[in-house]
């Protein structure tokens, strides 16, 4: 008798455990309250704010067009186009970046949208694989993004996702490099305040695939967030790796509620 | 890849400036920077821009290392009647790229 009613307290505290461990950073709870979330944009000056807010100044949009090309031009052995079984990406694709990273059960693992467009592109379309940063893999997501703009941050960290929304906060959290600095410290507890002749931003990647004017390109939020590494003089994940995408889910549940603005422009 | 991204109003009112936008997609390389294995990577940035309208020059520009990548340049134009604006830019390379607007005079 009293064995059972251990056995049965104890499954009550695993049954208790499992929801409160589900509501830990359930959609509800945030890091940053949605009234004080403020988008990477509103720190930057009022010419890269005009840059941004006009597409035919946009120089991601150069990337846009190129991306339309090769939503609709086919590639691999399959000789489908992106559009063969999409259809047209401003119906078909819009959402789908506010959804990024998201858990994909074929691939097992989490994948952030360069990912998934890649893993289309070599399983779907038998083609080479688009290597993270190439000219090609960047046109395509913005030209997938720009589908959502405007549309807010939206990601699942629940299920399959957990572990790896788990492993990005811890990533955010955790100090590294020879500054010993942790992504939390500027973009969490400092945001607002200068680093010498730069206003920290809250750190969001709703921008992303953005121009950088340092870059003199589009680039990924995964190069972005390795630029971040390097400032703090951190080892830096190679492109593609499970810490950056890791990151990025953690980054994307963070900035839940803020409207995607790519292609963005970024100082 | 598209070479440039130009914009223009839909029709113009003749005899009226209006406004031509372009981005031109060029690396802008300045000659003075190094790759990885620090070798100098040789400059190569655009030298002329021009843009014709119906086959008369109506706007040049002459650049250098000291602008950005994919230049961004806005001017403004009258048109007497309706054409074709053909723009026309050459690099260090020798490298020729053209692109081309319609515009309609109403």
């Amino acid at each position: 008798m009293r064995v059972v009613q251990v056995v049965a307290i104890s499954i009550a505290a695993i049954a208790i455990g499992a929801v409160f461990g589900a509501a830990l950073a359930s959609a509800q709870e945030r890091a940053l309250p949605l009234p004080a979330l403020r988008s990477g944009i509103t720190f930057a000056g009022s010419d890269v704010r005009a840059m941004q807010a006009d597409d035919a100044s946009n120089p991601g949009f150069l990337w846009v067009e190129s991306g339309e090309k090769l939503w609709n031009a086919p590639a691999g052995t399959a000789g489908k186009s992106c559009a063969s079984c999409h259809g047209d990406a401003r119906s078909s694709m819009r959402g789908v970046a506010a959804r990024h990273p998201r858990f994909d059960a074929t691939a097992g693992t989490v994948q952030d949208l360069e990912a998934r467009i890649g893993d289309c592109r070599v399983r779907r379309q038998q083609a080479a694989p688009l290597a993270r940063e190439s000219e090609e893999l960047l046109s395509l997501t913005a030209y997938v993004a720009l589908q959502s703009r405007g549309l807010p941050v939206e990601v699942t960290i629940d299920g399959s996702a957990r572990a790896a929304f788990e492993r990005g906060r811890a990533f955010y959290e955790a100090r590294h490099g020879q500054m010993n600095i942790a992504c939390a410290q500027c973009h969490e507890q400092n945001w607002g305040k200068r680093l010498l002749s730069e206003t920290m931003s809250q750190g969001h990647g709703n921008a992303f695939p953005a121009y950088r004017l340092e870059w003199q390109s589009l680039g990924s939020l995964q190069r972005r967030l390795r630029a971040c590494l390097f400032g703090i003089r951190a080892e830096m994940p190679p492109p593609g790796a499970p810490e950056l995408t890791d990151l990025e889910l953690y980054l994307a549940w963070r900035a839940q509620g803020l409207p995607l603005e790519a292609p963005g422009v970024r100082r | 890849m598209p070479d440039a991204r130009i914009t223009v109003p839909p029709s113009v009112a003749r005899g009226k400036p209006f406004e031509v936008r372009i981005i031109v997609r060029h690396p802008m390389e300045t000659g003075y920077r190094t790759d990885e294995s620090g070798k100098s990577i040789p400059r190569n940035v655009i030298r002329t821009f021009t843009c014709r309208y119906n086959g008369d020059v109506v706007f040049s520009a002459r650049m250098s290392s000291g602008i950005a990548a994919n230049p961004y340049l806005r001017f403004f134009v009258t048109a007497k009647d309706s054409g074709q604006l053909a723009f026309e830019w050459v690099d260090d390379n020798g490298v020729r790229g053209s692109d081309s607007a319609a515009v309609t005079v109403v």
